[in-house]
């Protein structure tokens, strides 16, 4: 069981959390034209790289979504990163 | 005969008797024995029949790998199939009964599967789906449905208790042989936090059986010396019994403590799982030998030679009297001369090296022992027990130069590292040419959260076999998990032992080299499964060239010994067929744990009434006081009905659906989800996740309102209520308030992190009762505090007031068709207002209704619920929801997935309600069938029912559905086949089946 750094609460087992989607992606603009293709491909395809990945995970219990820099081959975490901005 | 020979047994304590019965029969042993050596003690040398086959099968090995040995221990609620004797330590009136033959294991029917063996090849299985179609369902099936599983399932509950122990730790070595010993106390030294878990009841592992002398003293004095200055030092843990089960990500480590199975009769948990967080993991986990692929390798009285070897230091028991060995390597000639120096008749040792072995072999030939070189077994005779044997040519195709009467066999196939732990999480292998076996690559060692490796092995769990290598291996290995774990300090002297000379080893995958049909459809690779080298081969002219589809063809190390005794045997047997080398062959997957552990162990302490957390509504008490019939919903548990004394459950949800429509009802609806949106933009953020216009609310009005994924399909639904300017509370079903909650934060902090919005999940801070039925308003008006009037309170709306004293808000809002109003309060007056509405509600008739009777009242006005209705692949669209989808709004979620080509497809299945003819309730689930088969000959189906009920309101049973084209074809009749074998036949009529003005509610 791997263990993450969840940005609010800090070291916690993997079991506390959830896979969220890949970093980056951006909801199409829908109050434009958006095709079936690149809705499809929003919606459907991911990168899923073999090593270095950077992912949107949250912490089941306290609710944070983070991005996360790991390493799906070696296991090694490099980085998790809060999303928390100030919107003003 | 095997018997308990001399005075030897370093483990038994010959001065207490135990007593214990196997098949009925009484046995004796002492303490220290294991239920094998105990067997063997009691000449009981068959003792199970082989799966498939039903092969006689005596004891082979001494440890984990045993593959034969497995038998039903105890009786009643702690019977338990498939415990392996050779691990079983004896308990007095331990009770054992044989598996997999009938009627007795003497006499056994099923043996007659041996004499169409050659009918049942390997994959046999899969090739009677081939033909002929009717032969499966009246041959095939009947006979591999009586033959299928070892062992009987318990039918009683477990009284044992189990538990989880949760520990971290700095190094953990698992493994307590003498490598394992020397990591620990190499580790230890730097004042590291070392575990130490040992899978048997003594340390030391095989070396005292197999001799030689460590730092000048017999091996024994040493191990006990180790042990001793370990268990003085603070920071060492040291377990026996306890094996290291799993090795994963990040360090994480599972131990398999058996506490009590040795002693049955003492208090406390019977297994304790050690849930194991290491800075660095240490796998002193040894070797195991493998056995010789020849013809009858598997009659009972086969055994391998170090287990052989152990059988006599150990317990001091000898399978036989009169012992051929069998042997490729050097290793072999130690099991022929303890048993030579026991004063055991060893009739000859069959090397099959043309050049024969070094300094043991010489030991043996100065003991007087008969060696032939060049030679090997071509076949052994004998049903229950060794007769024969026939001794060939290695490398010829078994034609017999001579045979020699006797009555057991030790044969030595080399050794292979266990590398399972090592595997678990990732770590490879490299092929060891020299000794003919896998072993870990310490190059490309599991790595942890770091990316550095947090496996090392130790010992012979690393290849080197001799005693001298592995002492410094295993100091080594404890000295770097301890650097690695960043331990500082000198490493301690590491243990030194003088090796006798081996001679190289000859890899022998079939004795002969060039053994005919006949004799390779006899020489078993997995006993238990009964795979034999003729099974591998034809796996691979039938075109199985990856190993690990040719596992599952032959069912090569599917058994409960999971491939340790002999799967290097049967990959090598594979490459040969597959004329590949057998590293490019490669391995199976190991996969953890390392042996069975028990299902008790796993579950630990989470069962029963605490399996999980039961959430409960400050009403729950009274609920169950008034006779709830409960039902899970989620972690919740709510009330189905309330049946009264003498009243079957479906008659109460009958009466409490009558009495709502008739009178007045309550329900406990506070496990509803309630969330708070609030904010600026709280109103946009809405109108994006609900399908409907949510900013226009005005405040103190509800709306009702979908919600769906990006992908389209509906997941939730509920009324919203504006309950402020910058302020909406929004209700969601039971089951979908985390999961509603969590779909809001990921929107709020993913996609749209600058939108100005919180959100608060209030589900368990109110209690909220509906309180429905034409008296409903009367009721509430008896309490007194607020006006409930049509006028002041509309259909829709909500206020804030008072009722009884209590502060309340009043939603009018209704999932019944009747006049009804939701009450919420903060939850620690729930429980207050709930029986004073019960109290002043005696007037009226009142009595609380379950889920059920809510079901059948909103099913009664075409109402769809979530989870019943949608399963997941339905739109709002299917549903004729269009009503409740926003035609203004340029987006919410899912409004651009619903206008794919599927989405919009005319022939989706539509809901619509359906009407037997004959008033009958509609099975739940069927399928409505049309005309004509499929392309799989199936019957063409045309739709299936969602829901489906008896109304106590109208008499008869209802139903929705979704059919295709189903709006349009009202008053049509479809076809329903029940399993019961009836056919339903139901009219599609509207979804509304009760009062579709609504004029009950609007009043």
């Amino acid at each position: 069981m791997q263990r993450f750094t969840c940005p609010f609460c800090g070291l916690r087992d993997e079991r506390e959390f959830s896979f969220a989607g890949e970093s980056g992606k951006t909801r199409p603009d829908t109050a434009a034209e958006v095709s079936d293709a690149d809705w499809s491909a929003y919606l459907f395809t991911g990168t899923n790289p073999r090593g270095r990945t950077d992912e949107i995970w949250v912490h089941t219990p306290c609710q944070e979504y983070f991005r996360m820099i790991r390493d799906t081959v070696t296991m090694e975490v490099l980085e998790t990163v809060p999303l928390r901005r100030d919107p003003s | 005969m095997s018997y308990r020979h001399n005075d030897s047994g370093r483990l038994i304590d010959r001065s207490q008797t135990l007593t214990f019965t196997f098949d009925g029969k009484t046995f004796t042993g002492h303490p220290g024995d294991t239920l094998a050596s105990a067997l063997l003690a009691g000449d009981r040398m068959l003792v199970g029949r082989s799966f498939k086959y039903h092969r006689p099968r005596g004891i082979v090995a001494s440890g984990v790998e045993e593959p034969n040995a497995l038998v039903n221990m105890g009786h009643g609620n702690r019977m338990e199939p498939n415990q392996r004797a050779t691990t079983t330590e004896l308990f007095d009136g331990l009770t054992a009964v044989s598996q997999n033959r009938w009627p007795t294991l003497d006499s056994d029917i099923g043996a007659m599967n041996a004499a169409i063996a050659r009918f049942l090849p390997a994959g046999f299985y899969y090739k009677t789906f081939l033909w002929p179609r009717a032969f499966w369902k009246n041959v095939y099936e009947p006979f591999i449905r009586q033959s299928a599983g070892l062992g009987r399932a318990p039918t009683e509950a477990d009284p044992d208790s189990y538990e989880h122990f949760h520990v971290h730790t700095d190094v953990l070595v698992v493994g307590g042989g003498v490598a394992g010993l020397a990591a620990a106390k190499a580790a230890a030294a730097t004042g590291l936090k070392v575990l130490v878990l040992e899978q048997t009841h003594y340390w030391g592992g095989r070396t005292p059986v197999d001799g030689g002398k460590i730092d000048g003293m017999p091996a024994q004095e040493w191990i006990d010396a180790t042990v001793a200055e370990l268990e003085a030092m603070r920071n060492v843990t040291l377990r026996t019994r306890t094996m290291g089960a799993g090795v994963y990500d990040h360090g994480y480590a599972l131990g398999y403590e058996r506490l009590t199975d040795h002693a049955p009769d003492a208090e406390g948990p019977r297994h304790r799982l050690w849930r194991i967080r290491a800075r660095q993991i240490v796998t002193a986990t040894g070797a195991i030998e493998r056995p010789l692929a020849f013809a009858g390798n598997d009659v009972p009285g086969v055994m391998l030679a170090s287990a052989m070897r152990d059988y006599l230091v150990n317990w001091g028991v000898v399978p036989g009297q009169r012992i051929v060995v069998a042997t490729n390597n050097d290793d072999g000639y130690r099991t022929a001369i303890v048993l030579k120096k026991a004063g055991l008749d060893v009739l000859r040792i069959l090397d099959a090296r043309e050049a024969g072995g070094g300094a043991l072999m010489q030991e043996a030939r100065d003991l007087g022992l008969r060696i032939d070189c060049g030679r090997g077994i071509g076949k052994v005779s004998g049903g229950k027990r060794v007769k024969k044997v026939q001794i060939c040519v290695t490398t010829g195709t078994g034609g017999a130069m001579e045979a020699l009467d006797c009555d057991a066999v030790a044969m030595a196939g080399g050794w292979s590292p266990v590398v399972h732990l090592w595997s678990h999480c990732g770590g490879k292998l490299v092929w060891d040419d020299a000794q003919a076996h896998f072993r870990p690559d310490p190059a490309k060692a599991p790595t942890g959260a770091d990316g550095l490796p947090f496996v090392t092995t130790a010992g012979s769990a690393s290849g080197p076999m001799a005693l001298g290598s592995v002492l410094q291996d295993g100091a080594a290995a404890g000295t770097r998990a301890a650097k690695a774990a960043g331990g500082k300090g000198r490493a301690p002297k590491v243990p030194v032992a003088e090796d006798v000379e081996e001679a190289a080893m000859l890899p022998v995958w079939q004795m002969p080299a060039r053994a005919e049909y006949r004799l390779k459809s006899k020489s078993w690779l997995d006993f238990q499964n009964d795979v034999k080298v003729s099974d591998v081969e034809l796996a691979a002219r039938e075109g199985f060239e990856s190993v690990e589809h040719t596992k599952r063809y032959t069912t090569l190390g599917m058994a409960t010994d999971q491939g340790k005794l002999s799967n290097i045997n049967g990959l090598a047997v594979l490459a040969g067929a597959l004329q590949k080398p057998i590293p490019q062959v490669g391995t199976t997957t190991f996969r953890p744990p390392y042996t069975p552990i028990s299902i008790g162990a796993i579950g630990g302490s989470a069962r029963g009434d605490i399996f999980q957390p039961v959430r409960m509504t400050p009403m729950h008490a009274w609920h169950d006081v008034h006779g709830a019939d409960w039902e899970p919903v989620g972690q919740w548990r709510r009330p189905y009905a309330y049946p009264q004394q003498g009243e079957k459950v479906e008659e109460a949800v009958q009466r409490e659906v009558t009495n709502t429509r008739d009178n007045v009802g309550l329900l406990d609806a506070s496990t509803l989800g309630k969330i708070l949106v609030r904010g600026p933009d709280a109103g946009r953020f809405l109108d994006m996740l609900y399908t409907n216009m949510m900013s226009t609310l005005k405040v103190g009005r509800c709306r009702y309102g979908l919600m769906c994924s990006e992908n389209g399909f509906l997941i939730d639904d509920g009324v919203v209520a504006r309950v402020g300017e910058d302020a909406w509370l929004c209700h969601t079903t039971t089951g979908g308030a985390d999961r509603i909650h969590a779909h809001m934060e990921e929107w709020l902090q993913t996609e749209w992190w600058d939108w100005k919005v919180h959100v608060a999940n209030l589900t368990e801070q109110y209690a909220q009762i509906a309180v429905v039925g034409p008296k409903a308003r009367q009721l509430l008006e008896s309490l007194g505090g607020m006006d409930l009037s049509a006028e002041t309170l509309p259909f829709m709306a909500w206020a804030d007031g008072e009722l009884g004293g209590i502060g309340v808000r009043v939603y009018r809002i209704s999932f019944s068709g009747e006049l009804s109003f939701e009450i919420a309060v903060r939850a620690g007056q729930g429980l207050a207002l709930w029986e004073k509405l019960v109290e002043a509600g005696k007037a009226f008739g009142v009595m609380p209704y379950g889920t059920e009777a809510l079901h059948i009242m909103r099913a009664e006005k075409g109402f769809i619920m979530i989870g019943d209705e949608t399963d997941g692949t339905v739109i709002p669209q299917d549903l004729g929801l269009d009503w409740a989808i926003s035609k203004k709004k340029t987006d919410y979620l899912g409004k651009r997935a619903q206008e794919r080509s599927h989405m919009t497809d005319p022939t989706r299945w539509k809901l619509v309600g359906l009407e037997t003819e004959d008033g009958s309730v509609l099975p739940d689930g069927a399928y409505a069938v049309g005309r004509g088969k499929n392309a799989n000959g199936q019957l063409v189906t045309q739709g299936r029912v969602t829901s489906s009920y008896h109304s106590p309101t109208l008499g008869r049973g209802i139903a929705m559905g979704l059919v295709l084209h189903g709006p349009d074809r009202m008053g049509e009749v479809l076809e329903f086949p029940g399993t019961d074998d009836k056919v339903y036949r139901a009219k599609i009529v509207n979804p509304v089946f009760f009062d579709p003005e609504g004029a009950k509610q609007n009043v």
